[in-house]
Order: C-alpha cells, then structure tokens, then sequence
C-alpha cells in the first residue's frame, strides 16, 4: 500500500515561526511577508499551513512557516503535533527548517523560554525574536537581549509586531551566515522539568523574577469579567455581530444576487434561446452569483471573528459561554459559529475554525445546519402564509409568527439533542476535554492583521468551496434540464428530465410523509438552495412566475388549496431539518478535508427530516388534519 | 470529588478571590493523567504563585486564574488538581529545606 511519494520543495532556505500561543507570532508572520502569504492545509489534517516569503536587506529570499502555536513539544491538539512533527523532521511532505525563530513574548518570558531552551535541544540552528518588547517596556520590564542571548546561547532580537520598523533587526540577523551554521547539538536526554528551574535562574540573574501585574488587561477585565456586566456585554456584542450577519449583508447579497439576475438577461438577450444560453445563464452564471452570495456574510463575521481574537475578547466570551455549552459537551469556542449560522451556515462552519478542540469543532460544523438560516425564510413564509391562519393569540401574539419562533426553536433543540446524543454515547464525548484557555492581555486589533485574515477566508471561500458549489450547480441544472421534453408535450419541461423522474421516483420515498409528486420534484432541484424550491414549485405547478417572490404569490392559492395541512407542516418539518443545501455540504468537505463527514452529516440530516416529517404527518393525519 | 478537596481550602478551585498563593503539587485525576503535564505546560508547577481572579456566573465554574505572568480560564475540576497554599507557608518549607 505504500505509495512513492515524491516531494518538490520549491529552492531556498527555510525559516519556521514556533512559539506559545498568543505569542504574537502571526503578526510578526504578516509583517514579515505581507500579503505573500499561502494558506492550505497539512498534509492529511486538517491543520491550518501558513506560508510565506520575504526578501532580507542583502536580498536573499526566504521561505517561512509560520507553525501553530504550541505550549511544549508534547502535542495535546493535533495543531500542536504539527509543530512537533515539523520541527523534529518527520511531518509528511515538509521539508526540516533550516533555522528556527522561537518568537517569546517579551512580557510573559517564563512560560515562553521553557519552549525556546526545549526547541533549541533539537539541534537545529535557531534564533529568539523578542517579540512585544515595547510593550513590556511600557510594563517596566527592561529585558537586555544581549544578556539574554548570553543566557541562552542563541542569538536574541528584539520585535516589535505591529509596527512596520519591529523587524528590522531579525532580518538583519538573517543575513548573517553565522546564524544558519551554528546549532547547539541535539540532547534529547534533558527533561523538560529542568527547564523551569532553568528559565528561573535566567530571569533571577537578569532582575526579571518580579511579578508585573498586568493592571491595563485586569482593569477591562474587571468590566468584561464581571458577574453582571460581563453577560450583558457579551449579549450586546453577540447581538451586534448577528444583526451585522443578516442585516447588514443585506444590501450587498441584493447587488450580487441583481448583478447575477442582470448578466444573466444580458446573456439571455445576446444569445439565441437555446441549450448554450440555459447552460451559461441558469448553470455557469447563476452558480457563480450563489458563491458570490455568501461573501458579504463571510466578510462581515470575518472582520468581527477576527477583531474579537486580536483584541483578546474572543478567548473571555468563550469563558462567559462556557457554562451553557457544556452543558451539551460543547466549550464557550462554539458560540459564535452556532449564532452565525442563523444568517448562514457557511461563515458558520468557516468560523468553526476558531474551536481548538478537533472533536468540538466537527460537532460544530455537524450540528450548525440546524440553525434556522436566512435561507429557509423563504420556505417557512410560503407555507406559513398559505397554511397558518393570521389570527393573533391571547390578543398580542401573532399565531404566524409564533408558529415561525416554534421553527427556530425545533432547530435549537435539534441541534441541542444531537450535541446531547453525541456527548453522552460516543466515547470521545464521555471523555472530559479540559477548558484550560489562555485569556491574553488585550491588544488594539491592527488593521494589518484583520485584513490580511479576512483576505485569506475570502481566497479560501472562493477557490475551494466555490469550486464545488459552482459545480453542483452545474451538475443540477444538466439534472433538470436533460433530456429535453418531447415535442407536444403538454406537461412542464421539468418532469420530462432526469430531476423530475428522480423526483418522481421520491415520491414513493416521500409518500408516507405526505409529499406529493410535485414537492419531491421541487426538492431535486431545491438542493441546490433552499429557497430555489420555492421557484421550482412554481415550476412545477408551471406558473409564469419571474422570481422568487412571485412565485410565492402565485403558490399561495395553488397549494392551499391543493395540499392538505398535514403535508404542509410535514414540509415544514423536513426543512428544519434537512440539508437542502448542497453548498454547504461542500463547505464541510473543505473544512474536514474529505467526503467523510458531509456524507455522514447528509445522512443523518435526511434521517432525522424523514423522521420528523412522518411524526408530525401522522400526528397530524391522526388529529384530523390529513 | 471537587467539592470534597475545596472543603479543605488545600486546592485552587476552593481559593479565595485576589488571594496569592503558591503551587504545591499537582495531581491529575486518575481519568485524564495527561492533565498534569498539561497544567504543568502551562505554567503551574510547583512553587508558582497563582492567583484566583474570578468566577463566572452563573455557578462559579468555570474560573479565572493568574499563573505567573499570565492569565488562564480553568474549569474547577482542572483546578482541583492544583494544591496551593498561602505565600509564607511555601517560604517557610524552602528554608527548612535543601537548595
């Protein structure tokens, strides 16, 4: 089974970031390669790989890594066992760096000098890059680097991450050749507990032994810790983060989806009516603008994601969450994406990447379709509209909307369930993984790092996922275009093509649950989104309706009058639960790095809509409703 | 289990708020013995001084803690294997023993 394998590794030397969490390490990345960045993954995980290149003052240009954070070199995350694997030489299809920047945060040296002396024990050439010194000067802590690189035997510079001039000293220290040749020589022997003691006597000998509380960090602690206050705000920046993800995207999802509808009639009009035209306006064009779509959603829970970790809020919202999450074998981590699959499940399951826990983040990713995104609105308002009587209830409810609330809540308590399922009959669930979460001093978010990290979601969203939405759009449009009608046919063209048999075909599936024929056409095709099954009903049904919007209008009176109130909130069932949305399939097969979890996650979503739909038809059917 | 060690006021997560104390031995519980190491990693070994800064609501779990220069959240069942005590009784043990 072993397979040659054989590895290009582009020419020049390598240089590889290690450091403790919160060290500061990406910004001194960013700073160093600016946007010469590439971001994939480790071969095999699904860990984050950062790479980037520079040039130094004499010219010579460098490859550099930029590893996940780690506290030690005994991985506890499988981030961590890349660092490891990388540094020790054995990473499949990484190259060893030739030399080694451990970047240690000036203001906290005695936990980050333990990994530089055990990093150096490795025998590879390496240098300490002090980063966050003008912040330790401000603290009072006065670190001379010289006596420090006399201490520890490597060379050490002083950084300054978020200035532009902060790196001008290491990168001067790059071009000394000095600094390449010279490794202390490996001695794996030394155990790490000696590094404690040794890190202590340093700092002894250096004056650095004090304990410098942090007062700045505490003080905003004091406020954003607090018993009362502290959830309070928390509400607050939560609400604002979702109110920006469904509103504020708004406007510009209604430019990209008017620009789509628009190319699409500028197509229309220049081409003859035929097979090319449906292909590049209903196939290639349509399935660009639904990537296109969810980039304003993904831009804006980026820009907040990624200000609340910089800022150093992210970790302490985590830690007001904690509690509630736990309580279904989630940390505080998987607030966030819950909350922005509301708008989308997409940014949602990107933003899973914020959860360092590997088995968190895939219950994440699982169980985040089951948030009511924006996308099922216009499904629930159709069959709301056409089924639910406007009455109000008790005299200040309103019996549509609280029938639309109950759907919200059914998807909360779902996904609520599953998490319950999964932590209390999966081994890996019994297991308690602990919380032990740094909480770093707060820092003012640079403009630097949040845009380069919102750069870097917007490539990875566009050529990764996009790839596979834009082909299964594709995919779905030769589905319900091919073959063509026969002539004279009487019938819409739909159900002559392979979605309308297939859907016929379904429809002995769906039987049981009440759909129809014409529902389980409309399903086919409705993967594609959730809200296209509202125009392909009006399909259908073959109603001349343009949009969405009217062929809701349309359908009102058709299926209220045709369908029976059972099969009406047996739909409604279905869409709470199933993923009728091929794009977000796609976007965890890039997040999970394989075909594994979003076949598993459509199978148990189909069962679990398949099971709630024949409950509440034959609850429904039973009372009289059928 | 926690409860019980909080009682006697011997581990982290029976502390009191702004209290400096010292690290005098870890021990993990018998199901994750990878915590220790792990909270060793982090800074809690023995002699530290560490310091509990806060408790969420509701519940008082999960905690806040300060470890040297930096500051760690913990749930109280990790806390619960940090044994501290008061600052001087540490100081009085390291006289009395070897350096």
């Amino acid at each position: 089974m072993n397979q040659a394998v054989i590895h290009v590794h582009p020419s020049g030397p390598l240089l590889a970031l290690v450091g403790n969490p919160n060290c500061g390490k990406t910004a001194l990345f960013n700073l160093l390669t600016g946007s010469r960045q590439k971001v994939a993954n480790y071969a095999g995980v699904t860990v984050e790989r950062k790479e980037g290149r520079f040039t130094t003052p004499a010219g010579k240009t460098l490859r550099v890594l930029d590893l996940p954070g780690a506290y030690s070199l005994y991985p506890r995350s499988p981030d961590e066992r890349v660092t490891c694997d990388v540094l020790f030489g054995r990473a499949t299809g990484e190259k060893r760096p030739d030399l080694v920047v451990c970047v240690v945060d000036a203001t906290n040296l005695r936990r980050n000098l333990r990994l530089a002396l055990a990093v150096k024990r490795l025998g590879l050439p390496c240098v300490v890059a002090l980063n966050m010194a003008d912040l330790a000067e401000s603290r009072g802590i006065r670190i001379d680097p010289d006596a420090l690189a006399a201490e520890l035997g490597m060379p050490v510079v002083s950084t300054v991450a978020i200035k532009r001039a902060g790196v001008e000293s290491l990168l001067e220290l790059f071009d000394d050749q000095a600094v390449w040749r010279t490794a202390s020589p490996a001695s794996p022997s030394v155990h790490d507990a000696g590094d404690h003691v040794a890190v202590r006597n340093i700092l002894q000998r250096l004056g650095l032994d004090d304990v410098v509380p942090h007062t700045p960090s505490d003080r905003i602690d004091a406020v954003v810790l607090h018993p009362v206050v502290g959830p309070v705000l928390l509400a607050f920046v939560l609400f604002l983060i979702f109110q920006a993800v469904f509103a504020w995207a708004e406007v510009p999802m209604t430019m990209i989806e008017d620009a789509t509808t628009g190319l699409g009639q500028l197509v229309s009009s220049a081409l003859p009516d035929g097979m090319l035209r449906s292909l590049l306006v209903d196939g290639v064009i349509a399935g660009a603008g639904g990537v296109l779509v969810f980039l304003p959603q993904i831009v804006i829970l980026y820009f907040f994601i990624l200000v609340l970790e910089e800022s150093g809020y992210l970790p302490r919202a985590a830690f007001l969450l904690d509690r509630l999450m736990g309580s279904v074998g989630l940390s505080g981590r998987s607030f966030i994406p819950l909350l922005s699959s509301f708008a989308c499940a997409i940014p949602g399951i990107m933003a899973a990447r914020t959860i360092a826990n590997p088995r968190d983040r895939l219950v994440t990713i699982m169980i985040a379709p089951l948030m009511t995104c924006s996308a099922r609105l216009p499904v629930y308002a159709l069959l709301i509209g056409a089924f639910v009587p406007q009455r109000e209830l008790w005299g200040v409810l309103e019996l549509q909307g609280v029938v639309l609330l109950g759907l919200y809540f059914a998807g909360i308590v779902g996904a609520m369930a599953v998490a319950w399922i999964l932590k209390h009959f999966t081994s890996a669930g019994r297991q308690v993984r602990p919380l032990m979460m740094e909480l770093p001093s707060y820092h003012v978010p640079t403009v630097r790092n949040v845009a380069i990290g919102i750069w870097q979601r917007i490539t990875i969203f566009v050529k990764r996922v996009g790839g596979i939405i834009l082909f299964l759009t594709v995919a779905l449009w030769v589905l319900a275009t091919f073959p063509s009608p026969p002539d004279g046919a009487t019938e819409p063209a739909i159900e002559y093509s392979y979605a309308g048999r297939m859907g016929k075909a379904l429809s002995t599936v769906f039987e049981p649950i009440g759909f129809n024929w014409q529902i389980s056409v409309a399903l086919v095709p409705g993967l594609a989104a959730r809200e296209v099954a509202v125009s392909a009903l009006g399909t259908v049904y073959s109603l001349s309706a343009e949009d969405e919007e009217e062929a809701a209008k349309e359908l009102t009176p058709v299926i209220s009058q045709t369908w029976s109130l059972a099969t009406a909130f047996s739909l409604l069932a279905w869409y709470v639960f199933a993923p009728q949305c091929l794009a977000t399939l796609a976007a965890v097969k890039r997040e999970t790095g394989g075909w594994k979890m979003p076949i598993i996650m459509a199978v148990y979503l189909f069962g679990l809509a398949y099971l709630a739909s024949f409950l509440t038809y034959r609850a429904a059917v039973w009372l009289g409703l059928g | 289990m926690r409860g019980e060690k909080g009682k006697r006021g011997g581990t982290l997560d029976g502390a009191t708020i702004g209290q400096v104390l010292t690290v005098q031995c870890i021990e993990a519980p018998a199901g994750a013995p990878e915590w220790g190491r792990w909270l060793e990693e982090i800074g809690f070994v023995v002699g530290e001084r560490v310091m509990l800064m806060a408790r969420a609501l509701p519940g008082g779990d999960p905690l806040v803690v300060r470890v040297g220069q930096s500051t760690f959240a913990l749930r109280c069942a990790e806390a619960a294997c940090i044994a501290v005590s008061p600052e001087q009784a540490l100081e009085l043990q390291l006289e009395g023993s070897p350096a």
